[in-house]
């Protein structure tokens, strides 16, 4: 056998073998497969939408809308206040990180030094509310109507989307985290009536469940005139549920500042009362404290300035209840919909977080005298809540994209207003994506700032 | 414990009376405080009220026998819409003449399930090919197929539970090859383009809601095909559930794919088996055994996805039952519709889900 001559087709069998070759070659195959793909729907797509005689482009969200929302919430518009506000919130957190990246420089954290502290509440909270207080009359809003443009429709919905959504994650959480813990409960039948919930609401379609609420339930609720009152503060019928609402007086800034800074006030309590433990073991009192400012703070502020908030009640005029807080059909059976369901996937989420910490370690804060009290709150909780937190989000994220499912009963959320865009104006593919877009910055950015969270209890971890 | 448990009844005098033993568990498991004996009273009574509703509404004022009359003036339960709709909720508008065949791809997927309980039958790559087979062969009996003579069904009259199971079992069997596809595309060390391209797609999807999806492949989907192509609507709605659930499926492959050990490719690297032969030889199969659990909830979380094709016009469950409360006879009937699905849909996913932590006991049983 003759050794292979060094000079032609030897150097494209080489090629060939080589791995990292070999690997460029498969990919720029696979891109010219997916260019070519991704063209040909393109071309088929534009003489399609020729054919239609459809104008392609974004220019449509600036005709009128021309139909009603039941839905409605104020547009801020980008200008004056609003955009100073935004402005400053951007530099305070932009500044606070550049300070942040400093003192890891130096070997150091912010939270070494109060007076740093200090900069960041003033840049974060400080600076934000006095932008509020001087430029806060020029922020404009849009009440919508029919005149308003298609864009002004979807950032109305846009706004509902975020509202049931928020409201949704913190009521959630709060039957999930009850749901889940009466599952481990030692009383038997607590036990199993939690884990009958959780067995028989995992695994009904959410669509099922809103449907059954929203027409087997709401849509039986008797007539404005019968309506179901609880003590008279909620009113609940087929227009939907009233509740009261706050009315803020002359005073309500003066209220609420007031509890802004007591809050402050506590949080450098707490950090002055560890560090002092920290440093002596001494423990100073903190909680009864807090608690006793706080409330001798407002009621100050209450007795001498009057009372800031006052209750408006829903009142039945003709036949309809006016005033108050009103929550339609539509959002009341998102709302109770979305909680049910998320609840018990957040239960599970909460069980298997529990039942993560290991029992030595609860033994072990037992055996140092800890209480059980302080056992939960200071060894089982912080381990729990690492293992618990990343699922948590993705239900969080899970409910805001399903809180999408509104429009199969007409609550005006961005999907819902995309799809009547979309029968409206002709134009097929731009809502679509423009929905799509929405939600992908949306569950990006939480999971960006989910990997940042992770990345920073691995450190703590180490 | 347990030792002197049984010490203690092999001296004593034979067991204790039943009645002991019950009110020694409810003590420990009941009454154990004051605080828990409340709780347990109040749960009791909770659980009498729901049950003297439910036994009230669906029995004792319920309305039966056949006729729709009968309902307007009961206050309960309409057990002749039952009855009377259960065909539409099952087969849709599917032509009644022709029922014979849901049935038989019934029949045909339980005679090929049955030789499944056998260990060695399963384990056999034949009988996953048989699966295939039969789904194709499934597939022609419902559609039906000109060049055998059997007459065609049109999409448009498929619905109620087999078209939910249609979408659901066609969804899970595309979206499971694309998945391991996928999955393989990001766990790619050498080829980045391969990766970010395989990234996008799987964040794209699973950002968005599938509704999203389902309203791109209703609307925008037939733009993408040359002009003159009717896009079935059924099978626009089928892609873009295999689109979305195929970005899920990968995230539950490359579970596995990470969970396989380096060791195990290294070792197949240094026997000289290639790329491929590696993945398909030796971290597939056990990426892939890992992975079955979770598999088997993403294809629960599919079914009950599939529920949305009704808000683009299928005629699935929730679809069929639309059209059925818009009949006069039935107007005012949606309660028993709903709780219907809902327990269709319960039965299915939870039996299923059952079968999956029962499987994952096993398979944690055999790694220890």
């Amino acid at each position: 056998m003759t050794p292979p001559r060094r000079d032609q087709p030897q150097s494209l069998i080489a090629l060939w073998r080589n791995p990292v070759a070999r690997a460029w070659i498969y990919q720029i195959a696979i891109l010219l497969a997916v260019g070519l793909g991704a063209h040909t729907l393109f071309q088929n797509t534009r003489r399609n939408l020729e054919e239609k005689d459809t104008v392609s482009g974004f220019a449509y969200l600036a005709n009128e809308a021309s139909f009603g929302i039941g839905e409605i919430l104020p547009v801020p518009v980008l200008e004056g206040g609003l955009i100073h506000l935004l402005i400053a919130i951007v530099a305070g957190l932009f500044l606070v990180f550049l300070l942040s990246r400093w003192q890891k420089r130096r070997g150091s954290t912010i939270g070494a030094d109060t007076r740093l502290v200090i900069v960041v509440f003033i840049l974060l909270f400080g600076v934000p509310l006095a932008v509020l207080f001087y430029s806060g009359d020029t922020i404009r809003a849009i009440h919508y109507t029919e005149a308003n443009s298609y864009g002004v429709a979807l950032m109305v919905g846009l706004l509902n989307t975020f509202k049931v959504s928020l409201i949704g994650c913190v009521l959630a959480t709060l039957l999930g985290l009850f749901l889940g813990i009466s599952r481990l409960s030692s009383n038997w039948l607590v036990a199993k009536l939690s884990e009958t919930y959780i067995e028989i609401v995992r695994n009904i379609p959410l669509l099922v469940q809103l449907f059954f609420v929203y027409i087997a339930v709401l849509r039986t609720l008797p007539q404005p005139e019968n309506s179901l009152r609880f003590f008279d503060v909620a009113i609940l019928n087929n227009r939907g549920l009233y509740l009261p609402s706050p009315i803020p007086q002359d005073f309500a800034n003066l209220f609420m500042l007031s509890i802004a800074a007591t809050l402050t006030g506590i949080y450098f309590w707490r950090r002055h009362v560890k560090q002092r433990q920290d440093r002596t073991g001494e423990q100073l009192p903190f909680f009864l404290p807090s608690v006793a400012a706080l409330v001798a703070v407002s009621g100050l502020v209450w007795l001498i300035f009057g009372t800031p908030f006052q209750l408006e009640y829903a009142e039945l005029r003709g036949f309809n209840f006016v005033g108050g807080l009103e929550l339609s059909p539509e959002f009341t059976a998102m709302l109770i919909s979305l909680t049910l369901y998320t609840a018990a996937f957040i239960a599970e989420i909460v069980r298997s977080g529990i039942q993560a910490v290991s029992k030595g370690q609860r033994e072990a804060a037992q055996s140092l005298g800890l209480r059980g009290g302080q056992t939960l709150r200071l060894i089982v909780l912080p381990q729990a809540m690492r293992v618990m937190i990343p699922p948590l989000t993705s239900q969080f994220l899970n409910l805001t994209k399903n809180s999408s499912l509104g429009t199969a009963i007409g609550f005006a959320e961005v999907v819902n207003i995309s799809g009547t865009i979309i029968n409206q104006s002709g134009q097929a593919i731009e809502p679509i994506a423009l929905t799509m877009v929405i939600y992908l910055t949306f569950s990006l950015s939480i999971s960006m700032l989910m990997n940042w969270y992770n990345a920073k209890m691995r450190l703590v971890e180490r | 414990m347990k030792s002197e448990a049984a010490v203690e009844h092999g001296a004593g005098a034979g067991k204790p009376p039943m009645w002991s033993i019950a009110l020694g568990w409810m003590r420990r498991n009941l009454f154990n405080s004051w605080l828990n004996s409340l709780i347990t009273l109040a749960a009791l009574w909770m659980i009498y009220e729901v049950a003297v509703f439910l036994v009230g509404w669906a029995l004792v004022n319920a309305a039966y026998g056949f006729d729709p009359e009968s309902c307007r003036a009961a206050e309960g339960l309409c057990w002749p819409f039952f009855a009377d709709t259960w065909k539409l909720f099952m087969v849709g508008r599917y032509p009644f003449e022709l029922r014979y065949r849901p049935l038989l791809v019934v029949l045909l997927i339980a005679g090929v399930a049955v030789p499944g309980i056998f260990r060695a039958v399963r384990q056999s790559i034949w009988y996953y090919a048989v699966w295939v087979a039969a789904g194709v062969v499934a597939l022609f009996i419902i559609r039906g197929a000109d060049f055998l003579n059997i007459s065609l069904v049109n999409t448009g009259l498929w619905g109620g539970l087999m078209l939910t199971m249609i979408l659901s079992v066609a969804g899970i069997g595309f979206s499971f090859p694309i998945g391991v596809v996928l999955a393989l595309g990001r766990r790619s060390q050498s080829m980045p383009i391969v990766r970010a391209l395989c990234v996008g797609y799987i964040e794209l999807i699973r950002g968005v809601p599938l509704i999203t999806i389902l309203f791109m492949a209703s609307n925008m989907l037939p733009l993408f095909f040359p002009p003159g192509f009717d896009l079935d609507k059924v099978l626009a709605a089928q892609i873009g559930i295999i689109l979305f659930s195929a970005a899920y499926m990968a995230e539950v492959v490359r579970g596995g794919l990470q969970a396989i050990p380096r060791g195990q490719i290294e070792a197949a690297e240094a026997v000289g088996l290639n790329y491929w032969q590696t993945m398909a030889f030796i971290v597939l199969p056990q990426a892939l055994r890992i992975v079955i659990p979770p598999l088997v909830s993403t294809f629960i979380a599919l079914l009950k996805d599939t529920s949305l094709v009704a808000i683009i016009g299928l005629y699935d469950l929730l679809g069929i039952h639309a059209q059925i409360i818009a009949n006069p006879i039935w107007l005012g009937q949606g309660v028993e519709g709903y709780v219907f699905i809902g327990l269709i849909y319960w039965i299915i996913c939870f039996s299923i889900s059952r079968y999956a932590s029962k499987l994952e006991k096993r398979f944690q049983a055999a790694q220890h």
